[in-house]
């Protein structure tokens, strides 16, 4: 049967089948025992490595696969449809190399290259205690000092926060400048007074390693400012113009699942006279909203992420695409729970998970009430 | 090390279809896969060469365009160049017509790629499990031959190959040039990298054809295929056995002999 992936370059529907086969086989049978126990899947992580999906958005000439937006956000959505933690690992990476690779200097495009060819983890330092949507609050301050600067703060719900080797770090030189205050660094995790602070213990999303990373007057050499100094929040936008039209990506992948097992199911649970309940409307209709929900929004966000790497920055698209797509992905998730009546709310069955996990998407990479406020500004702006 | 892995592209199901007129395979509506066991002989080619680094794996093919796919496919998991042998006239050619063209072929692409120390095959192919081609060709090279290898590890001059066999295992030593046929190791095969499946994917594969190499035309298709298939069919479904599972072993020895000796067959 053809369906919309068959438009897609032989290269895409190769590349994805491949990440596809690997999610089957590799990540799915052993999801449940590391979702239960809140672990970080090293040993996947290191085979995702070998496949080059931890390089994909690395350019080739810094060793890495230099996937353009749209192809690493299909590849994306085939390894979030394995587990929503380990894409979120993935995405970190993409996440914590991109503001280095777009605005900073080739010392530090090698530093990030040297991290994740040999293997290591990125993470991207922003949300802090008090500061979550209201970037421009951040309590992580620096101070000149010499040839370098001297770090002190706490960020929280740092995404691959217990395993990564090289740190993306937002920090502000004067709260009073607010958002004009904010500076952008790398930072090594084994520099001296850097340290790794609780490790979440989540609803969802419990193969990523969250934690709080803890900075206790910590030198970070002047050379990894990346930019000028107070040019955060610049150097930011310009990497969410890239990354946010990726970021429904694992929500639409996650549901994915969760759907393909209630269709599995339905066609197999029979009931009233050994009909299968996908005959029953009650039932079908549930899956056919199902599927016409993940297919808009996975064609939102194909349609973001092809603008982005055109260079079409429609900032409301963006926010649009990553709304939607969680949105959809929670509710997909809810149905197939419901789909599966008492099997889906078992943790015998795998949805339970899916819809544990679906719940992130609407609250990280800028909460869907955040989408929403940039979404109407623009509008307003029109 | 020159490597050459030979490999089929195979109907991917179990539940394979048999025209009731033609007696062939109906293959359309059936994704292909490229043969299993084919998959683990270029996984341990792959491995000699994870070992000798500068070790060159040639893979080929024979079959119809659509082969390329499959090619590919084992251009993205260690192969460094591949084949594909295709011409009309060799359709309808059973394992002898066949040994016979890829022999012809592997000289052509000796000529092309070096003279090849190993010649690795799948055991079988999981759509015709005849288990013939491999050892024909080793035969029309007039090579050695060892069958049924797991691991295969090259010393000096010979590679030494570790056999299934009913009883265990054999360990063989065996001199190069060689041919060896894969079964199912301990191991799976590799996955492709972004980078190998791009290369790959962007990979020219050359089609040789009758008229590339030196073949006598006689001995090819189904006019010089001395195998002629009768009639197949799909055997009966054995019906169900009977399970005996007791509380011990003794009560279950004695379940059965109750049920034996009331069939009056003791």
């Amino acid at each position: 049967m053809k369906t919309s992936y068959n438009l897609l370059t032989d290269e895409q529907q190769e590349l994805r089948l491949m990440v596809r086969e690997f999610a089957d086989k590799e990540i799915i049978p052993g999801v449940k025992d590391l979702d239960i126990a809140g672990e970080f899947p090293h040993e996947l992580y290191r085979k995702a490595f070998d496949m080059g999906l931890t390089t994909m958005t690395l350019p080739e000439q810094y060793g890495g696969m230099g996937l353009d937006i749209f192809t690493y956000s299909l590849l994306k959505e085939e390894i979030a449809r394995g587990d929503a933690g380990f894409a979120g690992a993935i995405a970190g990476c993409f996440m914590g190399s991109l503001p280095a690779l777009l605005s900073g200097t080739d010392y530090h495009k090698n530093l990030v290259a040297e991290c994740l060819n040999n293997g290591g983890v990125m993470a991207f330092c922003l949300t802090e205690p008090d500061s979550g949507s209201d970037s421009a609050s951040m309590r992580t301050t620096y101070a000149d000092d010499g040839d370098s600067y001297v770090m002190n703060g706490r960020k929280c719900f740092i995404s691959n926060g217990g395993v990564a080797d090289l740190l993306l770090v937002f920090a502000t030189k004067d709260r009073s400048l607010g958002n004009k205050g904010i500076s952008c660094f790398l930072v090594e995790t084994k520099s001296a007074g850097v340290s790794v602070g609780k490790h979440e213990d989540k609803l969802g999303y419990r193969t990523s390693a969250t934690t709080d990373i803890i900075f206790e007057d910590c030198r970070v050499p002047k050379a990894n400012l990346i930019g000028a100094e107070c040019e955060g929040m610049a150097i930011m936008n310009r990497s969410l113009n890239r990354t946010r039209p990726t970021a429904g990506a694992g929500a639409i992948g996650n549901a994915q699942y969760a759907y393909e097992c209630a269709v599995d199911y339905a066609k197999v649970r029979t009931s009233f006279g050994g009909k299968p309940i996908c005959k029953f409307q009650g039932v079908g209709f549930m899956l056919a909203d199902m599927y016409t929900q993940l297919e808009a929004a996975r064609q939102m966000v194909w349609h973001a992420c092809r603008c982005a790497d055109a260079g079409v920055v429609d900032r409301k698209l963006f926010s649009a695409a990553k709304c939607f797509a969680a949105d959809v992905g929670m509710n997909v998730c809810t149905n197939a729970v419901q789909v599966l009546g008492g099997y889906g709310y078992s943790r015998e069955y795998p949805v339970e998970k899916r819809f544990r996990d679906a719940k992130i998407y609407q609250i990280f990479e800028g909460t869907n009430q955040i989408q929403r406020v940039i979404i109407n500004s623009d509008i307003c702006k029109d | 090390m020159n490597i050459l892995v030979c490999v089929k592209q195979v109907p991917d199901t179990t539940e394979i279809k048999i025209d009731p007129v033609t007696n062939t395979l109906i293959r359309s509506g059936v994704p292909s896969i490229v043969n299993p066991f084919d998959a683990y002989a270029l996984e341990i080619a792959a491995r000699i060469k994870d070992v000798n680094p500068d070790s060159k794996i040639v893979v080929l093919s024979m079959g119809p365009e659509q082969a390329k796919a499959a090619l590919k496919e084992c251009l993205a998991v260690g192969g460094n160049k591949a084949y594909l042998v295709s011409d009309r006239v060799f359709g309808g050619s059973d394992t002898l017509a066949t040994s016979y063209i890829l022999s012809r072929a592997i000289a052509r692409v000796e000529e092309l790629e070096g003279k090849f120390d190993i010649i690795f095959c799948g055991k079988q192919a999981i759509d015709g499990d005849t288990a013939q081609v491999g050892p024909e060709i080793a035969e029309h090279l007039d090579y050695p031959q060892v069958t049924c290898a797991v691991e295969a590890v090259v010393e000096e001059n010979r590679v030494r190959v570790k056999q299934e066999a009913e009883e265990g295992f054999h360990m063989i030593g065996v001199k190069m040039p060689c041919v060896i046929t894969v079964t199912k190791p301990s191991f799976e095969p590799r996955y492709p990298s972004v980078k190998t499946k791009m290369a790959a994917n962007r990979a020219d594969i050359p089609t040789l054809t009758s008229a590339d190499f030196t073949i006598d035309l006689t001995r090819v298709g189904l006019k010089g295929s001395p195998t002629k298939v009768v009639k197949s069919f799909t055997p009966p479904c054995k019906s169900c056995g009977v399970k005996i599972q007791e509380e011990s072993d003794e009560a279950s020895a004695l379940q059965l002999c109750r049920m034996l000796s009331g069939a009056h067959i003791i």
